[in-house]
């Protein structure tokens, strides 16, 4: 169904529509989570643990108690008292085992940040002064930090026989060992990411409102109000019903406010034993140090090719450090080993995954959380490229996938359609003079300056729909004044999904874009939605929208058909006017039919139901698949290890674009995030579990001076889904690592090294060559 | 803990009040004067988001005082659109060229370009970029921000 059935009126769908959030966002009139104000209300504040790994011999709140201003002071025994137990009710994987259930620390701390105490005063500073006099006492014992540690170490959580939260692998094959025995080439390398933080500009927060019979309102930056209400209510053992969780501008989340954490839930713990509404808003420390983080994965690869260069066989170790309380139980293995055969012809194939246990911040997902699929892969197509003497945009020609080899299925069983890996990387690198900057370079060598081009290709699995992220709702009416009201599962933290549904309505319907409204952020008020996740809004949400217009434009037309004694398929609308194929003397309007279908029951065609309303829950394939080639020109100082961007190409083929103002800021957005995950940002432990980055002055974003003016290339293959639309959300901030990795490596080339561990920030450039 | 009375011009008109002498400026303007604004992303004077102008120059709100504010001019990002709604040109340009996308750390971003554009002499695009470096984005890659700043330098010309 790749074609649009029927088109009423104008077109919005693929128009650089201007988004309808911006008004009040850019005049300072938005409603972010420290914005909102609940008469009563008290402030949160949280002692941490500051060992990574140890046990509580004495703590002692009596000062911090006693303090003026301060309305409790609760330790774990407090908490235990409403009988709650912490778990992710959406991604938790059964068979895993789960450590410690509490939501402050009951006898032992596992990681410096660790949730110890929460106090509650009158203000934010009175809470933070009282906890600055909690006294807290410990017996430290040897932190576990890293992967290596991990895997010999002391188990970080009691009762366990290891540190290992969950091993897959694909099982037996013994015939790629004789593959690889018989391979003209094999490369090998680990590739390695480092530990970053999603740092969204907004940190988290809520306001927890109890009602007094046990109900609870809360106002969270999060990235779906359904999912975070399912999450207390199980937590806390409530209905759903019970929870509503309320939310409308969100400073920007990137995976990190998907799902809640155990300091959140001790705000809610906290509001109901107190029963009275408190607001917790976390600072950029404790952002820093607690909310969770991602990227600190490895993986061992081996790549076997022939003669003459092409891939037979990959086999692949990955390794995934998911700290000390991950946001979920879950294996590691999830998306990151399936997609690591990507958009490439691969005969041979095995994988083995693991996840373990630290005494360091939790794993939370982070934008393109199975990203070192695509790091790795493309750091090493070139590493086997300089080893067997091929250019590489060469060796990716000769192994990848076209548009016409689909449905196409990877050797982990996966099936990709609808995607354009080749004819992508072709329109990209289609930007480049390719030969005219091998002579750049060469000349520029000669003068000790060191260019290089960079390519990588990805496939990006998006709407990835399971479990409670199986389907979205979209209910649209038609008010009786003629404009449109959609509430949606959607929710933006950034996103602009109220902008692109209501562009997704409006042509449906054929009405005006400014007569649409997208009301988002409520779980009372539509049925379950996952909101923000795995790239789906696109998607889920734009199908939920765009087939329940359709039904409702269907009305429309059967009303006004029955008003105008025409047929329904004679009915035209168009921005909202009404008229009718062979009778030009008709002119309504939708709100003309709006008000016969409130308000004038003996006017309808019989037996119809009045109002003018409609919703449809959607159910996206399993997976949509969107892939990209990026390309980049950069220069590496080699007296600073300084990297400058000159060019970058981003060739994307995300099927159709509802407006391609967003679908580039999606694209741009993970691009830099990527950018910055390569040259600047890192969060390391020293070996005493002691987080080394903790202000934004040790955890380095990129800024406007860093970054590179990106060129943007569209294919447009559409997915087979109502709109033809793909996710777009997390492609980016997956291929830009190993795009500019393999620029740095080939400008780096001459000195003969590889360069497979990040981040590659100028000190690590400049022992690099070095060593 | 110390009570002050400080006064101060905010957007245009005057105000006054008591605060503790340890609370900061962008904490006043939210709390006392409803300035929701400017946002506190990091406290410590890196990301930018709380950016005012005081007397007409660019400042962390974050890193004053409020009784640093006594006796001086103070604009937040409230002050720039019109009495009637019309967008301020720079807001205007952020919607054009989709310069924001969370919207949290764009009022910090729009004042200091406020500052910057009525500065004589007018700063040069490389100014501007040089000056907005100071102000993190998280959603945009500041892709849309840098088309605005050669917006703001070509129309200079």
């Amino acid at each position: 169904m790749n074609e649009h059935t029927t088109i009423t009126g104008a077109r919005f769908i693929g128009e650089r529509v201007h988004r309808k959030e911006d008004g009040r966002l850019l005049t300072g009139r938005g409603t972010y989570i420290d914005d909102v104000v609940v008469a009563g209300m008290l402030h949160a504040a949280f002692v941490r643990s500051n060992v990574a790994r140890g046990r509580i011999t004495r703590l002692d709140t009596s000062r911090a108690k006693d303090m003026p201003g301060v309305a409790a002071v609760y330790t774990a025994a407090d908490l235990d008292r409403l009988n709650c137990s912490f778990s992710n009710a959406v991604f938790d994987m059964p068979g895993c085992p789960a450590p410690d259930d509490g939501l402050l620390a009951r006898s032992d701390v596992r990681f410096v940040g660790q949730p110890i105490v929460i106090v509650v005063a009158e203000s934010r500073a009175v809470a933070e002064d009282a906890a600055a006099v909690v006294e807290v006492e410990y017996t430290t014992e040897q932190a576990v930090v890293g992967i290596a540690a991990a895997k010999t170490g002391a188990p970080v959580h009691d009762g366990f026989a290891n540190n290992l939260v969950n091993a897959q692998d694909s099982g037996p094959n013994d015939e790629i060992d004789k593959v690889f025995a018989g391979a003209a080439h094999v490369v090998e390398e680990t590739v390695r990411n480092c530990r970053q933080a999603h740092m969204p500009m907004e940190t988290r927060g809520l306001v927890v409102s109890p009602d007094g019979t046990g109900d609870l309102t809360i106002h969270r930056a999060c990235q779906s109000p359904q999912v975070s209400a399912l999450q207390v209510a199980q937590i806390f053992k409530l209905e759903q019903g019970q929870v509503r969780v309320i939310a409308k501008d969100v400073g920007g989340a990137f995976g990190l406010k998907m799902t809640s954490q155990r300091d959140e839930m001790a705000v809610v713990a906290a509001a109901i034993l107190l029963r009275r509404p408190v607001k917790w808003i976390e600072d950029r420390l404790e952002n820093l140090v607690a909310a969770g983080q991602s990227r600190e994965d490895q993986m061992h690869v081996r790549l076997a090719f022939d003669a003459d260069h092409r891939l037979l066989a990959a086999d692949v170790d990955y390794d995934c450090d998911f700290g000390a309380f991950p946001y979920a139980i879950q294996s590691s293995a999830s998306l990151v080993t399936p997609m690591f055969p990507g958009p490439y012809h691969l005969p041979h194939y095995r994988w083995k995954a693991q996840a373990w246990y630290t005494n360091t911040n939790g794993l939370a997902p982070y934008r393109g959380p199975w990203m070192l699929e695509m790091l790795a892969r493309e750091i090493m197509f070139d590493v086997a490229a300089r080893k067997m003497g091929v250019d590489p945009l060469e060796l990716r020609r000769k192994n990848i996938i076209g548009k016409g080899e689909q449905p196409f299925q990877m050797p982990s069983g996966i099936v990709l359609t609808d995607v354009s890996p080749r004819e992508t990387m072709e329109m990209t690198v289609g930007a480049i003079d390719i030969a005219a900057f091998r002579r750049e370079q060469a000349e520029a060598r000669k003068e000790g300056r060191y260019l290089g081009l960079g390519i990588a290709n990805g496939i990006e699995p998006t709407t990835v729909s399971f479990g409670y992220f199986a389907s979205d709702v979209a209910h649209v009416r038609v008010e009786a004044n003629g404009r449109v009201t959609a509430m949606t599962t959607t929710f933006s933290q950034g996103h602009g999904t109220a902008t692109s549904l209501a562009q997704i309505i409006a042509e449906r319907l054929g009405v005006s874009f400014e007569d649409v409204t997208v009301v988002e952020g409520d779980s009372s008020r539509t049925g379950f939605g996952p909101g923000a996740g795995g790239s789906r809004q696109a998607v889920a949400g734009g199908g939920a929208a765009m087939i329940a217009s359709d039904k409702l434009r269907d009305k429309i037309q059967r009303i006004a058909a029955y008003a105008y004694n025409a047929s329904p398929e004679s009915i035209r609308i168009e921005g909202g006017v009404i008229t009718v194929e062979g009778s030009p003397e008709i002119r309504s309007s939708v709100a003309a039919i709006a008000q016969l279908a409130y308000a004038a029951p003996d006017r309808l065609p019989p037996d119809m139901e009045l109002g003018l309303e409609t919703h449809h829950r959607y159910q996206p394939p399993p997976m949509v698949f969107a892939n990209a080639t990026h390309a980049c020109i950069c220069e590496v100082d080699v007296d600073t290890g300084k990297v400058s961007i000159l060019r970058w190409i981003a060739g994307s083929d995300c099927g159709e674009m509802i407006n391609p103002g967003i679908v580039e800021g999606q694209i741009a957005g993970g691009v830099v995030q990527g950018i910055g995950g390569v040259l600047f940002e890192h969060a390391p432990y020293d070996e005493a579990g002691q987080p080394m980055a903790v202000t934004l002055k040790d955890y380095l974003l990129p800024t406007a001076l860093n970054v590179p003016r990106i060129e943007y290339k569209h294919m447009c293959t559409p997915s087979s889904t109502p709109g033809g639309f793909k996710g777009v959300g997390e492609g980016g901030a997956m291929i830009s690592p190993p795009t500019l990795v393999n620029a740095i490596a080939d400008a780096l080339a001459p000195f003969g090294k590889t360069w497979v561990e990040m981040p590659l920030s100028p000190d690590r450039i400049i022992c690099g060559i070095v060593d | 803990m110390s009570l002050h009375f400080i006064e101060f011009e905010l957007n245009g008109r005057t105000v006054e009040g008591m605060t503790d002498a340890r609370r900061t400026l962008l904490d006043y303007l939210r709390t006392d004067e409803g300035c929701t604004g400017p946002h506190g992303g990091c406290e410590h004077g890196v990301c930018g988001a709380c950016t005012v102008l005081l007397d007409g120059q660019a400042v962390r709100s974050c890193l004053m005082l409020a009784v640093q504010a006594n006796g001086k001019r103070v604009e937040t990002v409230e002050s720039l659109a019109s009495e009637n709604g019309e967008l301020h040109p720079i807001q205007q340009m952020f919607r054009e060229e989709f310069a924001l996308q969370c919207g949290f750390c764009t009022p910090g971003f729009l004042m200091t370009l406020a500052a910057l554009d009525r500065t004589e002499p007018r700063p040069d695009a490389e100014e501007m970029r040089a000056a907005l470096s100071g102000h993190l984005c998280r959603c945009t890659g500041y892709q849309g921000i840098l088309r605005v700043v050669d917006r703001l330098a070509e129309e200079r010309r």
